[in-house]
């Protein structure tokens, strides 16, 4: 009986966070539709519901009813598991990230280690996919999808230990502690562009979205699914430009952090921080999928292994000389 | 504890399975995905005793990235083809003593480790291990493996820096005529570079390249 009050509470908490990470993918998915249209002076989704906010819920709803077509060339079981891997791992990492210094899932020792590995996996969903279903075009996708995922991560890796040599902890809440008199976005501002521009890349975002240039390759590794595998697909991708937002608004913006810390702005719940933190990211995310134009692969992969890794490890020497000719290493 | 045991069983049989099915499945891509799975459900193990650094450490570098440039290759070179004339053909006859030697001695290692463990249980303590179960795992990783062990450390980087140019110097070729975009080259372009100004008297023309 103990142990079933103890899952009962657990499944309570969980359903708690993803819930409202769900509606907040669909709400963010019509809120990236609204800003591309606005950039190109159109109106955008506005039919559905008030500002066309239930858009997003009718295409799901759409997507649901439609029949699912499994090619009868491909790898079964590998084409149906891909995208439950891809919306699994977007959703598994959400457990880390700390909406206040006591709301939080599990607050484990290496939080940062277990998102990093979390984003790493998510190459497997479209690896699987684009083998899986046996076919050219899926298949150049996954490929190119791969290596761009694994050379940027590199570099997001080097820019995450900029942030640890200033705080001296793996754990999210400390991090976030660890900025209450000064946002790293500010002494690491560099780290903090680079940072962006590598989750741009490592989500598959616009103008890095290679995988999936209509242009050259129909739909990359989606080109084969239908119904409700693209939609997981679809959702899964969204999850996760959430979860590199909120990552960026935890280790360089201060995550639940009030900006100031006075009288009007103490009233405000952490969580509305974060939400704020991770909506001004993703707005930043959909501006530049509407204003810049794609990249080509071999600029991609010069921009991620020539400038941005030996930028971040020069930027590693500096920060790591800084704190110790100042003394300010965190030792604990 | 029952929880706990639970967990174990699950993840250890998981393991077990998944290793068995890395040899046993047929399609070579298969097989590297249960050696994903083999490699999870390790690192799972790892953190239910207490080792978390070593486990997301596990994941990050097996998982994320070596698997993936195994499976990036396999899927490339179409190794199911190669593995079945392996076993077919003769040839196999010479890979099964090389395996079987490779094997026993991993066995034997294991046994000496595992008997040294029970019998002189004095050599694997850890003499400060008190001290260090005050601190997290990362940073009594850290305060070891970066003073008293730093030579080791040090020396093992080298080590693969060396096999990484090594395999960069052996696969590398210079293409003759490909055209490479230069930034440098582009930015610094004048005007005066690519057009010119004549005055071209009529019914004459310009003569170009003289």
């Amino acid at each position: 009986m103990e142990y079933l009050g103890i899952l009962f509470d657990q499944v309570y908490k969980i359903l708690f966070l993803l819930v409202p990470v769900l509606v907040s993918v669909a709400m963010v998915v019509w809120l990236d539709r609204r800003v591309w249209a606005f950039v190109q002076k159109r109106q955008g989704p506005n039919v559905v519901g008030p500002f066309g906010l239930l858009q997003t819920i009718a295409d799901a709803l759409k997507y649901i009813f439609k029949e699912i077509i499994i090619p009868s060339s491909s790898n079964k079981v590998i084409f149906i598991l891909a995208p439950i891997v891809t919306m699994t791992l977007a959703l598994i990492a959400w457990a880390v990230i700390p909406f206040s210094a006591t709301q939080v899932l599990a607050d484990i020792n290496v939080g940062v280690l277990y998102l990093f590995a979390v984003s790493s996996l998510g190459v497997y969903g479209i690896i699987m996919g684009g083998w899986a279903s046996n076919s050219k075009y899926p298949f150049l996708g996954a490929i190119r999808s791969a290596a761009q995922m694994v050379s940027y991560e590199v570099s997001i890796g080097v820019i995450i230990i900029n942030v640890l040599l200033c705080v001296g902890s793996l754990n999210l809440n400390d991090i976030v502690l660890a900025q209450q008199n000064l946002w790293f976005v500010i002494p690491l501002f560099p780290m903090f562009v680079i940072f962006f521009i590598s989750a741009l890349a490592e989500t598959n975002r616009p103008p890095f979205d290679l995988p999936e240039a209509e242009a050259e390759l129909v739909a990359g590794y989606q080109t084969e699914y239908s119904g409700m595998m693209y939609a997981m697909f679809w959702l899964g991708e969204y999850a996760n430009i959430l979860l590199m937002c909120a990552m960026g608004a935890i280790l360089f913006l201060g995550g639940w952090l009030s900006p100031l810390e006075i009288y009007p702005f103490t009233l405000v719940p952490g969580p509305v921080w974060l939400v704020l933190k991770i909506l001004l990211l993703f707005l930043l995310f959909a501006l530049v999928k509407a204003i810049v134009p794609r990249y080509r692969y071999d600029q991609l992969m010069k921009l991620g292994w020539k400038v941005f890794l030996p930028l971040s490890l020069i930027w590693v020497v500096l920060t790591a000389s800084y704190l110790f000719y100042f003394n300010l290493l965190p030792v604990n | 504890m029952i929880a706990h045991s639970i967990f174990f069983y699950t993840f250890s049989i998981i393991a077990i399975v998944s290793a068995i099915m890395v040899t046993a499945s047929k399609n070579t891509v298969h097989s590297v995905f249960f050696l994903i799975l083999d490699f999870i459900s390790i690192s799972c193990l790892f953190i239910m005793i207490g080792a978390e650094f070593l486990g997301m450490i596990m994941l990050i570098v097996y998982v994320g990235a070596v698997a993936v440039l195994f499976l990036f290759v396999v899927m490339m070179l179409n190794v199911a083809q190669q593995k079945n004339q392996w076993f077919s053909s003769e040839a196999s006859s010479k890979h099964i003593p090389v395996g079987l030697i490779i094997s026993t001695l991993i066995f034997v290692e294991l046994i000496i480790v595992v008997g040294g463990w029970k019998y002189k249980p004095d050599l694997f303590d850890i003499n400060n291990s008190l001290e260090l179960a005050k601190v997290s795992n990362t940073h009594s990783l850290g305060q070891v493996l970066y003073t008293d062990y730093i030579h080791v450390f040090q020396i093992s980087g080298m080590i693969l820096l060396v096999a990484m140019i090594g395999a960069i110097v052996l696969t590398f070729r210079k293409r003759v005529g490909v055209k490479i975009q230069s930034y440098i080259k582009q930015i610094s372009r004048e005007r005066s570079d690519g057009v010119s100004v004549l005055k071209v008297e009529s019914n004459k023309g310009v003569k170009i390249d003289d």
